[in-house]
C-alpha cells in the first residue's frame, strides 16, 4: 500500500481546519495549515512517484456503490501519466499557495479563501488519482464547484458572480456529455474502472467507442475551455490571480486534456473523433489567439492565451501524439501560472491596475517581475530551449505527420502567440510610464514563487515528458525534423519582432493598423461577438422562453390552475352539499325514507334483472 | 296452514308501517315521532313472525327479540333526550329544533 489517500486528503483536512475555525485563527496559523498541507501533500506525491515503475498502483478502499452486479468502488490509482498530473498540480499548487500569502494580504476572506484552494486542491487530486470514471467525475464536480466559489470570490461585485456563474452554467453542457458517456460506458462494458474498459476497448465496435469518444469530448470541450464552450474562460478572469494561476491556467481546466488523453484507448479505436479533437484544437488555439491580439486587460490577455493554449495540447491529443499533449500541459502549468502570477504581480504593484493603456515603463520599477515574466514570455512564444519550445514543437511535429496544413495553421497561430504576449510586455513594461499609481516591488513571498516558476519555465522542457511516458501511450511516429522545428521558431521569432515594432519602434504604427483594418479590428476587439451571439441565439430565448411558457404557462396556468381548481371547485361542492344540513329534522327523515325507497327499488331491480 | 292466510299479516303490516311513516314524516310533536316509530318496528316485527310461522324456521322469532330490544334501548336513551329537549327549549315541535345545523 502507498496510502495514495494521504495525498488529497491532506489538503481536504486544510480545508475543514481552515473552513470551520478559519475566522478565529491568526494569518501564521492558517498559512502553516494551507501551505503546510499542500506541501506535504507535494511530498507525498513526490514519494509516491519515486517509487513508480512501469506498472501503476492501485488501492481500493471501500465499495461505493453495488447495485446488482454493478460495482463502483472507490479506488485510486497512480501510473506514469497520472504521476505528471500528481506533480504538476501540488508542485504549480504550492508555489501559487504561497504567493497568494502576499497577494491576499489585505484581504477580508483571507481564510475562506485558502480554505477554498485547498478543498480545490483536494478535488484535483481525486479527480488525477481516480481508478474509475465515476471518482474522476467527483473531482470533476468539485474542482467546478471550487472554481465557481472562487470566481465569485469576491461577491460583492456583480460581475465576479455573474462570471462565476457563467463558469458553473456553461460547464454545466460539458458535464451532461461527461455523464452520457459515463452512462455509455455502464451499458456497454458494465462497469467504470479504467483498467477494465480500457482492457476491452479493442473488443468493441468502433460506432460505439466514437460515440463514448465524442461524449467525452463535449465535456473535455466544457472544462478545457474549447470553441464552442470557451466563453467562460476569459470571463473567469473576476477572481483573484492567484485562482487565474492556479485553476484557470494550470490545473483544472487541463483536466479535459487529462481525461482524453486518460482514454487513449477509446480514442485510438475512434480516429473520426480524435481527428474533431486535433480540429477543435486547432480552430480554438488560432481563434482565441487573434482575439488575444486587441484586448487591453492583461489578465484578459493571458485567459484568450490560455484558450489558446489548450487548444495546441488538444491538437497534440488529436494528433495521436498523447505525451506531447501532456507535455505541453506541463510547460503551460509553468509558464502560464508565472504569466497570470506576474500580471498579478504587476496588478498589486498598481494597486489594482489591469488595464495595459495605463501601464508602461514598469521595467526599472518592478524588476524581478519584469525579468521572470520575461522568462515566461519567451517560453510561451517557442523561444529555442525554452520550455514551451519543446512541448510546442512536439504537438507542431506531430501535427505535420497527422496533416500538413495543421501544421502551417499551428505554426501561424504560434507566431501570433509570440505577438500577442510581446505585445502584453512591451506595453507593461517598456515605453513611459502611463499610469498614475506609484509602483513598488512587490514582496519576496511573492517573488520567490516567480523566480522558481522562472527556472522551470526555462528548464521545464529538459523534464522529458514523451520519454517518460514512451511505453504509456502507442508510439506516434514523429520523428524530429529540423526544418520543421526552424520555421515554428522562425514563426514566434517573427512574431516577437512585429510586435516590438509596433509597439516599441514605431507606437504610431499599431493604431493606423488598428484603423487601416477598421472592421476586423472592431470584430476582434469584441471578441467575435460571441457573447453576443449566444445571448441572442441561446440566453435570450431560453429566458423568454422560461418566462413565457414555462412560467406563466405551465407554472401558473397548468400547475397553479390544477390546484387553485381543485380547491374553488371543491368549496362550491360543498357550498351545494351543506344545505341539506338545514338542521331541520322532517327533512332529514324525508332525506332517509327517500334513500331507503331508492335503495329498495334499486335491490329489487338488480334482483329482478338477475 | 290453517287460520288465517300469510297475505293477510302482510297486508296488516303493512298498513301499520305506512301509518307509522306516515306519522314519522308528518307529525311535529317529538312524542307523536317517537311512537311512530315504535309502531314502523312493530309492524316490521309482525312481519317476521308471519314469515318464521310460516316458513317454520325460528330465525324470525330471534330477530324480533331483537327489534325489541333495540326499541327498549331506544325508548330509554329516546325519553331522555325529549326530557332534555323539553326542559332546555320548553317545546317539543320538532321544527323548532334545529340547531344543529351548518
Amino acid at each position: 500500500m502507498q496510502q495514495l489517500w494521504l495525498i488529497p486528503a491532506l489538503p481536504l483536512a486544510g480545508f475543514l481546519v481552515n473552513g470551520i475555525f478559519g475566522r478565529r485563527l491568526s494569518k501564521a496559523i492558517i498559512n502553516t495549515i494551507a501551505i503546510g498541507s499542500v506541501l506535504l501533500s507535494f511530498a507525498w506525491a513526490l514519494k509516491t512517484v519515486l517509487a513508480l515503475g512501469e506498472t501503476r498502483f492501485s488501492e481500493h478502499y471501500f465499495n461505493w456503490i453495488v447495485a446488482g452486479g454493478f460495482t463502483v468502488g472507490f479506488d485510486f490509482a497512480v501510473d506514469r501519466l497520472t504521476a505528471v498530473m500528481l506533480l504538476v498540480v501540488t508542485g504549480v499548487g504550492s508555489l501559487i499557495h504561497i504567493y497568494s500569502i502576499g497577494y491576499m494580504e489585505h484581504d477580508g476572506g483571507y481564510a475562506r479563501f485558502f480554505a477554498y484552494l485547498n478543498l480545490f486542491m483536494f478535488f484535483m487530486l481525486t479527480l488525477v488519482l481516480a481508478a474509475n470514471y465515476l471518482v474522476l467525475f467527483v473531482g470533476w464536480e468539485g474542482v467546478g464547484l471550487c472554481s465557481y466559489l472562487l470566481i465569485g470570490f469576491w461577491f460583492h461585485k456583480k460581475s465576479a458572480t455573474n462570471a462565476g456563474n457563467k463558469a458553473f452554467i456553461v460547464n454545466r453542457i460539458g458535464d451532461y456529455g461527461f455523464s452520457l458517456a459515463m452512462l455509455m460506458i455502464v451499458v456497454q462494458f458494465g462497469t467504470l474502472d479504467f483498467s477494465t474498459v480500457f482492457g476491452v476497448a479493442a473488443s468493441k465496435p468502433d460506432a460505439i467507442l466514437t460515440t463514448i469518444a465524442l461524449l467525452l469530448l463535449v465535456g473535455a470541450c466544457g472544462k478545457s475551455a474549447q470553441f464552442p464552450l470557451y466563453v467562460w474562460l476569459p470571463d473567469a478572469m473576476e477572481g483573484p490571480t492567484p485562482v487565474s494561476a492556479l485553476i484557470h491556467a494550470a490545473t483544472m481546466v487541463t483536466a479535459g486534456v487529462y481525461v482524453i488523453a486518460r482514454s487513449f484507448p477509446i480514442y485510438i479505436h475512434a480516429p473520426s473523433a480524435l481527428d474533431l479533437v486535433a480540429f477543435i484544437g486547432l480552430f480554438t488555439a488560432f481563434f482565441a489567439a487573434t482575439i488575444g491580439l486587441a484586448q487591453n486587460d492583461i489578465k484578459k490577455v493571458f485567459a484568450y492565451s490560455t484558450v489558446s493554449q489548450l487548444g495546441y495540447m488538444f491538437l497534440g491529443l488529436g494528433a495521436g501524439a498523447f505525451s506531447s499533449g501532456i507535455y505541453h500541459l506541463m510547460t503551460h502549468a509553468f509558464f502560464k501560472a508565472l504569466l497570470f502570477l506576474g500580471a498579478g504581480s504587476v496588478i498589486h504593484a498598481l494597486s489594482g491596475e489591469q488595464d495595459m493603456r495605463n501601464m508602461g515603463g514598469l521595467r526599472k520599477k518592478i524588476p524581478v517581475t519584469f525579468w521572470t515574466l520575461m522568462c515566461a514570455a519567451v517560453a510561451i512564444s517557442g523561444v529555442p530551449f525554452t520550455s514551451g519550445f519543446f512541448s510546442k514543437d512536439a504537438i507542431l511535429v506531430a501535427a505535420y505527420h497527422h496533416a500538413p496544413w495543421m501544421y502551417w495553421a499551428g505554426t501561424f497561430t504560434a507566431g501570433l502567440t509570440a505577438f500577442y504576449v510581446f505585445r502584453a510586455m512591451f506595453l507593461t513594461f517598456f515605453g513611459e510610464y502611463r499610469g498614475h499609481e506609484h509602483p513598488h516591488e512587490s514582496p519576496r513571498v511573492i517573488t520567490i514563487p516567480l523566480m522558481a516558476l522562472a527556472a522551470l519555465s526555462l528548464a521545464g522542457g529538459y523534464i522529458r515528458i514523451p520519454v517518460w511516458l514512451e511505453k504509456f501511450f502507442p508510439a506516434a511516429e514523429a520523428p524530429e525534423e529540423f526544418s520543421l522545428v526552424a520555421i515554428s521558431v522562425a514563426a514566434g521569432l517573427i512574431g516577437i519582432a512585429l510586435a516590438w515594432l509596433m509597439y516599441i519602434a514605431k507606437p504610431a504604427l499599431a493604431d493606423s493598423v488598428a484603423s487601416r483594418f477598421g472592421a476586423l479590428y472592431r470584430l476582434v476587439y469584441n471578441k467575435y461577438f460571441v457573447d453576443e451571439i449566444y445571448d441572442a441565439v441561446v440566453v435570450k430565448p431560453l429566458v423568454a422562453g422560461s418566462r413565457v411558457v414555462l412560467w406563466r404557462g405551465v407554472d401558473a396556468g397548468l400547475i397553479d390552475g390544477a390546484v387553485n381548481g381543485v380547491g374553488s371547485q371543491s368549496q362550491g361542492l360543498g357550498g351545494w352539499l351543506k344545505l341539506f344540513q338545514s338542521g331541520n329534522i322532517r327533512s332529514y327523515a324525508t332525506w332517509v325514507v327517500f334513500g331507503s325507497v331508492v335503495l329498495v327499488v334499486a335491490l329489487s331491480l338488480i334482483g329482478a334483472a338477475r | 296452514m290453517t287460520g288465517v292466510p300469510l297475505a293477510w299479516y302482510l297486508i296488516l303490516s303493512a298498513v301499520l308501517f305506512a301509518l307509522g311513516l306516515a306519522g314519522f314524516l308528518f307529525r311535529k310533536s317529538i312524542i307523536t315521532i317517537f311512537m311512530s316509530i315504535e309502531l314502523m318496528l312493530n309492524a316490521v316485527n309482525l312481519t317476521f313472525i308471519a314469515f318464521s310461522y310460516q316458513l317454520k324456521q325460528v330465525n324470525g322469532h330471534i330477530f324480533a327479540f331483537f327489534v325489541m330490544v333495540v326499541a327498549a334501548a331506544e325508548a330509554a336513551v329516546g325519553l331522555a333526550i325529549i326530557l332534555t329537549v323539553f326542559k332546555n327549549r320548553a317545546t317539543l315541535n320538532v321544527d323548532e329544533v334545529d340547531s344543529m345545523k351548518y
